[in-house]
Parts: C-alpha cells; structure tokens; sequence
C-alpha cells in the first residue's frame, strides 16, 4: 500500500500535539522533529505487520532517544498497532504509553529505552541477533544529538563497524537543540558526518531531516549498502519542534514544554495549514 | 580443577547443545578461561573489547532477539561499571542476561583496590528482578550451569576463578533457590556465600571442638534468600553470624538481617567493615580485612554470647 506520506506526518505531528496537550506537559520539540524519519520507516520502509507486532524476521526500529515515545506512539497508532485513543492515555498512571519507549507495554514498540547512550547498544545486539539469525532483517536506530555526548554511542559506533553490521540503519535527529543550551554551546559534537566517517561508517547527510522526499531518498540510499560491510548512519538536519512555530521558537527551551489543551488545538489547526 | 575451567567447560556444552547461547566478552577471555573457545564457536563468541557498557546492552539487544547471551569480566566492571546498563537495558527491559563477574572481592588479590569489589552484591540487589549467585565450588558451579542457563532472567555470578577447596560431594543436589545445610547444629547459624565457605566449615569444626555445635548454611544464591530456610535455621538456634567476603554493607549480612528484621535474634558479622580494598595476597588480605578461620570463630562466640 502506497501512503500519502506528507498527511501522515501531519496526522503524526497533530496526534503528538493532542496528547501530549491533553496531558499538560511533554518532549514536544525532539518529538517533532523525527516525524519524517517515522513515516518513511513505518509506512514505507520497513518489512513490519500492525497485527503480528512480534513477527519473527520483522525490521526492528530502536528509538534510543527514548523521550521520542510520544512521536513512535502516535506513528504506531496510525499504523494500525492500537487504537488511536490509546493515545489520550499518555503518561497517564497505569498507561502502556509510558513517557519513554517500553518494549514490554506498548505493541510495536522493540526496544525499552531511555537511559541515553543504551537504546544505540541495544541496537546494535539486535543487528547482530539479525545478522546470527540471519533472517534478511534490517534494523534502523534514532540516537539524539545531545545522546551523542554519551561515550556509549561511541562504543557501540565502533563495535558495529568491526563486526561489519551493514543490516543496521541509523539516524541521528541533529536539531542543534538540547535542555542546557544549543549542541554547540554545551558540548559540541561537530564536525559529526566526519566524526561517524572516521568510526567506519557509511554516512548520508540530509540537509533537510524534515523534507520528508529527503529523507526518503537516505533511507533507500542508505540500503543500497546493505552488503557493503558497512553500517550507515543518517545525519537528519531537523528542527526541534518543526511543525509549529511557537515550539520551535522556544528553541532550547522546548525539550520538556507545557502545553494547554488549546495549545495543542491550535497547534493541530497550524499543522493541519487551517489558520 | 580451577573454577574457570569448569565454568568454560560448562558453557563450552551449553553452546554446543544450543546455538542460541552466546559468549560476550571486553577483553578479558584469557583471564575467564574463555578464549580457548573462540575456536570452536566463532559464532557464538563475541569479544566487545574495553566497552562493558556496550557489551551489556548489546547482550540485551540480543536477548531481544532470542538469544542466551553471557556477559562476562572482572567483578568491579561488571556491576558498578555497567550498573544502570544492568538496571535499565536488562532488568527493566526483561532480558535474559547472564553476567558473570570474575574476582570477588578479596580475590582481585595483586590487581587491588581498583579492581577490588566489596560492594558489588550491594550494586545489584536493589535492582528489582535481579537473581545473584555466589558458587563456592566446583561441584556446585557444575550443577549450577545448566539451571542458569534455563532461568530466564537476569542473573549475576560471582564467580571466583581460581581453584577452591570442594565442599559438597558427588550426590550433591542443586536448586538456585534453596540454601545449602553444610552441617546441622543446635547452638547458632552460621550463613556463608562464596570463597570463605571452606573457611566456615573449618570454623565449625574448631567451635564443635570446643563444645560449640553450630549449623552451617551455605547461601549460594544472596538474591533472592531463602528466607524460609534462614527462618528456620535461626529460630532453631537463636544466634547468627553471616561469613562474606564483601562490605558488610548491601551483601550477605545485609540480606540477612532483612531477612530476620521481624526477629529478636542476634545477628554479628565476619566481613569486610566498610572501606575499599588494596593489594596484596589473600593471605594477607584475609588478614588485613578480618576473614580468616580465627575472625569466624571470634564471630560466633559473640554471636552466642548475645543470645
């Protein structure tokens, strides 16, 4: 099936606003801005089926900036994996949509994460689960920019290209944007394409991370390589709240944001391009 | 037969009867008595290189996908290292990991206090879900292989590499949550884990010589205790004495006294009193840190003593 994968952003994006508006408060910005990277890899890419989330030899998606959840939820939920007024439940006590991604609440989802720095190991042991298996899986992982300042990354970064995990598809969500400050102020992780270059990866950067035919083009570029000894990592140049404009305003400041019920109204008007 | 050697040969037929189990390493094969396996199951060995962070969560990433992995290095680097790794990517992830760490405690002997671990059963038992087992000898760690290998769920060993006097015999029966009666007595228990077992065993005899007849449990398993078995043990005598080689803090004694919070029973300990370790030979360090046979036997006559 084909999708209209411009909509489904939006219908992503503007189920994100709805419930992390009905909560009150959530990782609006980093939320937004792996929405493209979603779509292309939920209704496009990946070899999955909504009904059988744990379908052996299915593509496997690590989300290791875990405080992503909400965005996978709502990429989930429009993909068939559960009722989108699960989506209300957000956070809520009891709920199996926890503010970071849970591998034993929510169907779909393959790895537990949050812990920055880990989600990216766990990967990396599920590329080579695939590659012992050998069952033709392809794994794709999202790691944060300011993620990128934990040594783990650069350990597992490593490992994956010693033992040859061409199956492994990464991303980072390069937003400039973390909860102290812009990347580059607080720790800089610049120059990052030649720093993923020199750890014997396969690099596709993507000037625009949220153009969503830009994206498309990585991802297909990106398992071209699929043979070529080499994992590959995606370097998406987003913008940390892309969708609405006061969160993006708030740059650093929209990380973890509040948001009233009629914020988050607005914002779904804004996506949807009605105001 | 080194502790190492039979902990090889085990895994060595685990992963022969069952692809699915997996060996992980950062850099320290040659000293678990691993590396010779290489070899043999290149598909099934995996050497992470100094990267234990890495190591764990890649070990849960391939639990995920089905697999038994093996992580194994020194005791310090795999628990207080990788602690959060261990919360987070095993335990609270559910994953099926075995961790294995090397040199307990007082063993890390010429490598000292850096690598010394006193604290790393306090580490790991407060994270909910965690099982920690302290095998004592080569017949039990033997027993003990396969059931670990069934149990799906993290597991921490602790496991002491060298050779180890043996404790139980050829009928020895193992089950990974039932204490061990070494010896039955009537006057106090006695509640040992790992390398100072023998230690205790000759403890008891010296006090069964002087007219003391103590009871001498072995907790293999520290997480979770066999309560019911402490219980019984310690309402039966009256006095206890924990025998550790680790902090007295967070380990053994600690679990104990959990265990016996609700009674009105004296419990002393032989272990180390809070401070790190330092190098040496452990005979000097049994010493130096109050574990020898003498410390055991001082320990239960004040045990008795406040009964």
């Amino acid at each position: 099936m084909n999708y209209d994968l411009r909509e489904i952003c939006k219908d992503i994006r503007c189920d994100i606003m709805t419930s992390i508006g009905h909560l009150g408060v959530g990782h609006i910005g980093g939320c937004l801005s792996v929405v493209e990277a979603l779509a292309v890899l939920y209704f496009k890419e990946m070899n999955i089926d909504p009904k059988r989330p744990q379908m052996p030899g299915r593509d496997r998606f690590v989300c290791s900036k875990g405080h992503a959840g909400p965005a996978v939820y709502a990429t989930l939920a429009n993909r068939g994996y559960f009722d989108k007024k699960e989506l209300l439940t957000l956070n809520q006590g009891g709920t199996n949509l926890p503010s970071h991604c849970d591998m034993n609440r929510t169907p779909g989802v393959d790895m537990t994460t949050g812990s920055l720095g880990q989600g990216f190991s766990c990967a990396v042991g599920v590329a080579l689960g695939a590659k012992l298996a050998d069952d033709g899986a392809t794994v794709y992982a999202m790691i944060g920019d300011g993620e990128s300042q934990e040594g783990q990354i650069w350990e597992a970064a490593m490992f994956a290209a010693a033992k040859k995990l061409d199956n492994l598809i990464a991303f980072t969500d390069y937003n400039k944007q973390q909860i102290d400050g812009t990347v580059a102020e607080v720790n800089d992780i610049a120059p990052l394409a030649e720093k993923w270059a020199a750890f014997g990866w396969n690099v596709i950067d993507v000037e625009d991370g949220n153009d969503i035919e830009q994206v498309e083009q990585a991802v297909e570029h990106a398992k071209l390589g699929r043979d070529s000894g080499m994992p590959t990592m995606i370097i998406l140049n987003t913008l940390k709240g892309c969708g609405v404009q006061w969160i993006v305003d708030l740059g650093s400041g929209n990380h973890n944001t509040n948001i009233s019920e009629e914020q988050a109204a607005a914002a779904v008007r804004e996506i949807r391009g009605e105001d | 037969m080194e502790m190492r050697a039979v902990y090889a040969a085990c895994l060595a037929e685990l992963m022969e009867k069952d692809k699915r189990v997996l060996v992980l390493d950062a850099d320290l094969a040659k000293a678990s008595g691993t590396l010779g396996l290489y070899e043999k199951f290149p598909k099934q060995m995996f050497d992470c290189g100094v990267a234990e962070q890495n190591m764990a969560s890649i070990a849960a990433g391939l639990s995920s996908y089905g697999f038994k992995p093996w992580i194994e290095t020194f005791t310090p680097f795999a628990t207080r290292r990788i602690c959060d790794q261990i919360a987070i990517s095993v335990a609270y992830a559910k994953q099926n990991v075995k961790i294995v760490g090397t040199d307990p405690g007082i063993a890390a002997e010429l490598n000292g206090g850096t690598h010394m671990s006193l604290e790393d059963i306090g580490v790991l038992r407060s994270i909910p879900g965690m099982v920690i087992f302290e095998p004592v000898d080569d017949v039990q760690l033997r027993a003990a292989m396969p059931v670990l290998d069934a149990y799906e769920g993290p597991v921490y060993v602790r496991l002491f590499r060298k050779e180890l006097p043996t404790v139980f015999g050829p009928d020895y029966k193992f089950d990974l949550f039932k204490a061990d009666a070494i010896r039955q007595g009537k006057d106090l228990s006695i509640f040992v884990s790992g390398l100072l077992t023998a230690d205790a065993v000759e403890a008891a005899e010296r006090l069964a010589a002087e007219g003391v007849d103590a009871e001498l449990i072995n907790i293999h398993t520290i997480k979770p205790i066999d309560r019911e078995t402490v219980l019984a043990s310690a309402r039966k005598t009256g006095a206890v004495l924990t025998v550790e080689n680790h902090n007295i803090v967070g380990g053994l004694h600690s679990a104990v006294l959990e265990a016996l919070a609700a009674e009105r029973i004296p419990v002393c300990a032989v272990g180390v009193e809070d401070r790190f370790g330092e190098v040496g030979k452990l005979p000097y360090l049994r010493q130096a840190m109050g574990l020898t046979v003498e410390n055991i036997v001082a320990g239960a006559k004040k045990a008795l003593s406040l009964k």
